[in-house]
């Protein structure tokens, strides 16, 4: 392969397309003086969004009033998206990846109609868009507030800019490149066997410690409230429901079933209100934690080994359409409404640590908190799987891996003002554990307004009316994220639609959004981990290669369930708070997950030649890996024991073997043992964690190494076959696409080869 | 522009941004597989819709896909 091209529209010449079709890719030379040519118009559009941009910052950074108008939010992230993306995604584009229109992507050349099937570009974004986000960047903004409303601005629209669409642009190019093949592969191909194996252990303990905590955030969202729990409940006859008319009355009716399961879904909700006003509903939908937890680990294990037409794909479906519906809205929302935030830009707790949400200083608890939306490992998965087997052109690439990133970044924007945009007060009482506030109004208020923060002053009757307002017996330490959240959504949705008198709907609507995501999230990921757990046994028992063989599976299924399902049930009993102490570790291990990615990237670039951009994936590597590796050594050697695991672990041993009955939070002896066991279990997983990045890491390191030292490497890709169809890159087409596609359309329908879309 | 103009544009946009949905939910999926078959030249009869969505759940149960967190 010849290194020596530059520009992103060269082209290998050993490609020779079809003489007698219209050409499949732009001009290269066309192509540049477009991108080159700098009209008025142009100048002007991109000063002004620059301008705008740059007032934004300054207004947010540097111009602290009282308040602050959560308006400069959206236009500070969507200037900065806009010149990210216009400038340093083409940069890569054209200096690191090079993609060539002229070589027919997977989805051409291993064409099936099925799997590969090349799909139009708009259409494969909001595809690629429904599969990354979720829940992620929904919560960990939320959690990150208490830092103030500048660190986790910073870091979502910059940490996106430079590492999380950087890494799924690259992962779904190089696998695209490779006939779609997962990060898994890859990793094996480019870092040998035990950098390979090390990233799929990593990653099967990843997803587990995933699984488990995204069910700690809807156990809490759901403990003692009989509304969410009659509604979130009902999805399942719902997605129920819809598989069968899908399967049985109205196959691929996939927009009519979904528009029933909504109206359903709605009616679910307005029910949930209902009932949680008789004795009976109050009685029968009222469930502790525990039992919740219980419930979704066997609804867990159920989902995944039903077939997929009855519970999962509905649900799928389901879940895309409320993705898709409520950020649309939510964003129309936040700009008609315009909340005013009067949170300040810093807090102290970004240097002390001693955050009653999570603890840990800024650096670098901040990255490890916000992962979704600024950077997150979880999406190599996404990105070296699916979409890369729908791509119809390789320079579509940028605007689907690149651009689909910056929209979930977009969300992760949309839901920190919606957290930030709730009295600071009811923040604190909401967020800090039951081991803190007691669990009580009371106890709340003491201990908020005890924490000493300037203009905090909370009411025990604010308190209260909130959760009058919201259908719910009470607000207080309702942890994990996502009841903040839905508390920011109902005010700002009521601030548009219906009224106080509607927030006790909007409050459960978006619980049970965030609930279908995360249950959602819950069947697939613990189904991928089954079939990543059945392919790595098989290696040792043949058997269990074969998926359809249900001892197996159901084997298989029962280990992964039981592992998430042992990490859930200790965060819900932690009597330090759970999700405070546990979600670190969903952090470190996403990130985790992303330096692997990464390296497995900077491996490729190096055995490509590319030395002289291989800043481009080593910048976020090297971060991810500082930030991932000191979050685990704090989690693993600080003396606070708020922040250091074993140092927890030894505090309590330390109080038990001294015939001490309570300790901390832990009023007694039962519960201490809990907590060192717990400390125990999450120590052991931060050095699990640590140990396998940094193999892998240097795995990757090595083999850039030797790339160097060679001049590049054998590369993995697949041969590169001649294109036989064209669409254009980017979002709207260019005049010279236009141009193109013009002469395509002309073609008689006969000699027009595969396109598929309109 | 008159008023017809503005309302045949209205019209397009609405069709398109279905289209778009349409595309995003899945549901062209079969028109896709049976726009290949055709161009393919393969062999044989395209399977029937009912058929085609059973298949392409079944399949689903042996790959499954992703969804991030």
């Amino acid at each position: 392969m010849s290194n020596k091209q530059s520009g992103s529209h060269r082209h290998a010449d050993v490609l020779v397309t079809d003489p007698d079709l219209p050409p499949v890719a732009v001009d290269p030379q066309q192509a540049e003086a477009e991108d080159r040519r700098w009209t008025p118009a142009k100048i002007a559009l991109w000063v002004g969004i620059a301008l705008l941009g740059g007032v934004s910052w300054t207004i947010l950074a540097i111009v602290r009033g009282e308040t602050v108008n959560a308006i400069w939010f959206v236009f500070a992230a969507v200037c900065t998206y806009l010149i990210a993306y216009r400038f340093y995604s083409k940069f890569i584009e054209r200096n690191l990846l090079k993609p060539d229109d002229r070589r027919a992507t997977p989805a051409e050349y291993k064409a099936d109609g099925k799997d590969y099937a090349a799909t139009d570009r708009r259409v494969l974004f909001g595809h690629h868009f429904a599969a990354i986000a979720g829940a992620g960047p929904l919560v960990g903004p939320v959690l990150a507030a208490q830092m103030g409303y500048l660190p986790g601005t910073l870091w979502i629209i910059i940490g996106v800019i430079f590492a999380g669409a950087v890494q799924d642009y690259l992962v779904m190019f190089f696998s695209m490149r490779r006939g779609g093949r997962s990060l898994g592969q890859m990793a094996r191909e480019e870092l040998g066997v035990i950098g390979g194996t090390a990233a799929l252990v990593a990653t099967l303990t990843i997803m587990i410690i995933i699984v488990a905590i995204l069910a700690l955030v809807v156990v809490n969202a759901l403990g003692e409230s009989p509304w969410g729990v009659f509604s979130v409940s009902m999805t399942i006859p719902i997605a129920l429901f819809m598989g069968v008319y899908l399967r049985y009355l109205r196959p691929g009716k996939v927009t009519e079933v979904s528009l029933i399961g909504f109206v359903l879904l709605l009616l679910a909700i307005i029910g949930g209100g209902w009932i949680s006003e008789t004795a009976w509903g109050v009685e029968l939908f009222t469930l502790d934690r525990i039992t919740i937890a219980w419930g979704i680990i066997i609804y867990g294990f159920i989902a995944a080994v039903l077939p997929v037409w009855l519970l999962l794909a509905p649900r799928d479906y389901l879940s895309t359409f409320m993705k898709i519906g409520t950020i649309v809205m939510l964003a129309v929302a936040i700009v008609i409404t315009r909340p005013e935030i009067s949170v300040p830009a810093v807090t102290e707790y970004a240097t002390t640590g001693a955050g009653p949400v999570v603890a840990g200083t800024l650096f670098p608890f901040l990255f490890v908190t916000i992962a979704c939306g600024a950077l997150s490992g979880f999406h190599a998965l996404i990105a070296s799987g699916t979409t890369p087997k729908m791509i119809e052109k390789e320079r579509q690439t940028r605007f689907i891996g690149y651009g689909g990133m910056l929209m979930e970044s977009f969300v992760a924007i949309m839901a920190l003002v919606a957290a930030l945009s709730i009295d600071r007060g009811i923040y604190f009482a909401m967020n800090s554990s039951a081991a803190a506030t007691g669990g009580t109004i009371e106890g709340a208020v003491a201990f908020v307004n005890g924490l000493g923060l300037t203009g905090v002053n909370l009411t025990q009757e604010a308190l209260s009316t909130m959760a009058t307002n919201v259908g719910e017996e009470s607000i207080v330490s309702r942890t994990g994220g996502a009841p903040t959240l839905a508390v920011g959504i109902a005010q700002i949705m009521q601030g548009v639609f219906g009224g106080a008198g509607m927030m006790a709907f909007w409050y459960h609507f978006a619980i049970m959004f965030e609930a279908l995501f995360i249950l959602t999230a819950v069947d697939a990921g613990t189904r991928v981990a089954r079939f990543m757990l059945q392919d790595s046994i098989g290696n040792f028992v043949p058997r269990f290669r074969d998926t359809s063989w249900r001892t197996g599976a159901w084997i298989c299924t029962a280990i992964m369930v039981a592992g998430w399902g042992a990490i859930l049930i200790m965060g819900v009993t932690d009597p330090l708070g759970g999700i405070n102490t546990l979600f670190p570790l969903f952090g470190i291990a996403n990130q985790l997950l992303a330096a692997i990615a990464l390296a497995v990237c900077m491996a490729i670039c190096a055995k490509r030649g590319l030395f002289k951009f291989l800043w481009i994936p080593a910048l976020p590597l090297a971060f991810a890996a500082v930030v991932t590796i000191t979050a685990s050594f704090l989690k693993i050697f600080s003396p606070t024991p708020a922040i250091g695991y074993w140092a927890q672990h030894t505090a309590f041993r330390n109080a038990l073997d001294a015939g001490e009955e309570s300790f901390g939070t832990a009023k007694t002896v039962a519960a201490m043992e809990a907590v060192v066991r717990n400390t125990f279990i999450q120590g052991t997983l931060s050095i699990v964690f640590v140990v396998l990045s940094i193999i892998v890491i240097a795995t990757a390191i090595l083999a850039t190494i030797k790339a160097y030292r060679q001049g590049g490497g054998p590369g993995a890709e697949d041969a590169p076959t001649a294109s036989r169809i064209f669409a254009p890159a980017g979002l709207v087409a260019t005049p010279a696409e236009k141009d193109l596609e013009a002469q395509w359309s002309a073609l008689e329908p006969g000699k027009r080869p595969a396109r598929s879309g309109h | 522009m008159t008023v017809p103009d503005v309302l045949h544009r209205a019209r397009d946009t609405a069709r398109e941004l279905a289209w778009l949905f349409k595309g995003v939910m899945g549901e062209n999926a079969y028109q896709t597989y049976l726009d290949h078959h055709e161009r393919s030249h393969a062999g044989g009869d395209p399977m029937t819709e009912r058929e085609f969505w059973r298949d392409r759940t079944d399949r689903q149960d042996a790959n499954p896909e992703g969804r991030c967190c």
